[in-house]
């Protein structure tokens, strides 16, 4: 199970890194959404996946489900949901006013 | 007693809402964001203050026992550059009213001013690994927010770059931060260094190191991973620009030397050489870029990088002296780059054009600003008896003292370009025949803007001639981080 996870990141990874290198800008954030959530399923993947077991370890209680991982998904998530709606803005904004939303004539140079 | 160290957190994220809440009053906010920064730097030295006498101060927040709940540890190093920072702080705020425009004081400057100052310091004072990304997070969005205030087309342009940069380096952290975790299976970073020496496969470890060093050399803008910051860094108003160029490369460096003194230093033949080559190339790459252009924003912008080099170059040398130079210098190019930044800002305002082939003769009508100018240089460059100077020569030392010649000499011949960058400036923007000032009406303003800066300058000449008070404090500091078993005792408390 963790090797067909961490798979599956892998493949998110690539799609994402795929989609940041193109020149769209609406891609690119696609991109980095596809990479946030490799990572997260990343970051489960790490702690061990089990079920059934209860997330505390106290006495007479043998095997226990790490409850770390999942807490730092869920921060993690948080921030990178407000990243992706803060990009979405500022790409709206920016190719509004750039009156263009391809990288590559978004590049400028020293004088402006 | 032991609260006393999150207040240097609570205190701007507090005033960052509260900000938030009147943003529409100018005067207000205004008087009350100078209120806020003093307070904020006295506080922070009375801390200062009693860590240098009682030692580190920990806070387990929520009374949870240290490698289970998120420390905050304020120890000397941390409580050094967050006194630094608010210092920055506090010179930031009177610099503001002058450069930004009614709109851009409106539209919640201060709110995210604020919440930029609870995030550095978070991310100094942070006992945790992966609260340490969180605190990343937090500087972030607020240093998002600061670089497109104005809405400019270019400003927009570079700040999609500047948020992508940044966006991917911090999912490279977390992703990092979970192969960490799957071999050490902690996060706090005491139990890490007390782990990581127990670990059978230590190559794993050193991999995982480097990866680390990939995301804080990406913030701290490391050769190759420079190229993203001279545009982003100088699009937005001036006083924005003097607070991303002292505190947030700052915050990459912090990291680099926090982690690879306390957990990473099992392989330091591999680790710590690479760091030499690539504080080499810095430096080199940083001072062409600045002698590449006649923006002198950009000139600026680019002698962040070769700074960035010569702290890399104390800690790829790993001894005592090399540390303590990495953080004098640490602490003196903090103060310099805002210094500059803030003159740069008025240069550029009082000249109506950052182009430095338009400019010429300004010392005539500017004298204050020339002059002060031309000091920050010499800082910049390290000329004695000036504060760069003392942080050079002890990087340069404890290069000698390890045989890294070739580290040595790249550091003086950058050294030197750093001057002549400087001083091209001087020459074609200051000297020169006496002409008509392009903007008499503006003279009063950029006299305004001068002051905050000639503060800054006087710390920094006070930190080179008085560099025998503060010595002994850089040395302490250098000490308790070479011998990392001090912070794990510290934290843990067996």
């Amino acid at each position: 199970m963790e090797i067909l996870m961490a798979v599956l990141a892998g493949i998110l990874f690539t799609t994402g890194i795929y989609n940041l290198l193109q020149k769209q800008l609406l891609r690119i954030i696609i991109g980095t959404g596809l990479i946030s959530h490799g990572a997260h399923l990343f970051i489960l993947t790490m702690g061990e996946l089990k079920r059934g077991a209860p997330p505390i370890l106290t006495e007479g209680v043998e095997g226990y489900t790490d409850p770390l991982p999942q807490a730092l998904i869920l921060t993690s998530i948080v921030i990178s949901f407000g990243v992706t709606s803060l990009l979405l803005v500022l790409a709206y904004r920016a190719a509004q006013v750039n009156g263009t939303d391809n990288m590559e004539q978004l590049r400028g140079n020293d004088y402006e | 007693m032991s609260n006393l160290v999150a207040l240097p957190i609570i205190l701007p994220l507090i005033a960052g809402i509260l900000m938030a809440f009147i943003h529409k009053r100018t005067k207000v906010v205004r008087t009350l964001s100078q209120v806020f920064a003093v307070l904020h730097f006295l506080m922070v030295g009375f801390i200062f203050l009693q860590v240098k006498n009682n030692g580190s101060i920990i806070l387990e927040t929520g009374d949870w026992a240290a490698p289970y709940g998120i420390i905050l540890v304020g120890d000397l190093l941390s409580m050094t550059l967050v006194l630094t920072t608010s210092v920055i702080g506090v010179a930031s705020v009177f610099f503001a009213p002058q450069s930004l425009s009614k709109q851009q004081e409106e539209f919640y400057f201060y709110s995210f001013f604020f919440l930029l100052i609870a995030g550095v310091s978070g991310a100094f004072l942070t006992g945790d690994l992966f609260n340490l990304f969180v605190f990343f997070e937090v500087l972030l969005m607020a240093s998002y927010g600061l670089i497109v205030l104005g809405n400019g087309k270019v400003q927009l342009r570079e700040s999609i770059k500047y948020v992508l940069i940044n966006l991917f380096s911090s999912m490279l952290f977390v992703t990092t931060i979970s192969f960490l975790y799957s071999v050490v299976g902690t996060v706090n970073m005491a139990q890490i260094a007390e782990r990581v020496r127990e670990v059978e496969q230590q190559g794993i470890l050193t991999t995982i190191g480097i990866m680390f060093f990939f995301v804080f050399a990406t913030k701290a803008a490391v050769f190759p991973l420079y190229y993203w910051l001279p545009r982003p860094y100088i699009s937005p108003n001036p006083v924005v620009s003097a607070l991303f160029g002292a505190l947030l490369t700052k915050v990459g460096v912090y990291s680099i030397l926090r982690t690879f003194t306390l957990m990473f230093n099992q392989d330091v033949q591999l680790t710590h050489t690479l760091f030499i080559y690539l504080a080499a190339l810095t430096m080199l790459f940083g001072v062409i870029g600045a002698l590449s252009t006649n923006n002198v924003k950009l000139v600026i912008a680019y002698n962040i990088i070769p700074a960035v080099g010569f702290m890399l170059m104390g800690i790829g040398i790993f001894t005592e002296t090399a540390i303590s130079g990495t953080i004098y210098y640490l602490v003196h190019d903090m103060i310099i780059k805002a210094a500059l930044f803030f003159l740069v800002g008025a240069l550029v305002y009082v000249a109506g054009t950052s182009d430095l082939r338009k400019m010429g003769g300004l010392i005539h009508h500017h004298p204050l600003l020339a002059w002060l100018f031309f000091i920050a240089s010499l800082v910049l460059a390290g000329i004695p008896p000036f504060s760069g100077f003392i942080g050079k020569l002890l990087l340069l030392q404890g290069g000698l003292s390890q045989d890294e010649l070739m580290i040595v000499i790249v550091a003086l011949i950058s050294s030197l370009l750093i001057l002549f960058s400087m001083i091209r400036i001087f020459i074609r923007g200051f000297w020169g025949e006496k002409q008509e000032d392009p903007h008499p009406e503006r003279k009063w303003r950029g006299l305004k803007m001068t002051f905050p800066a000639g503060v800054l300058l006087a710390l920094s000449i006070l930190l080179g001639v008085g560099a025998e008070w503060f010595y002994p404090t850089i040395q302490s500091i250098s000490e308790y981080l070479m011998d990392p078993q001090l912070y794990i005792d510290s934290v843990l408390k067996e």
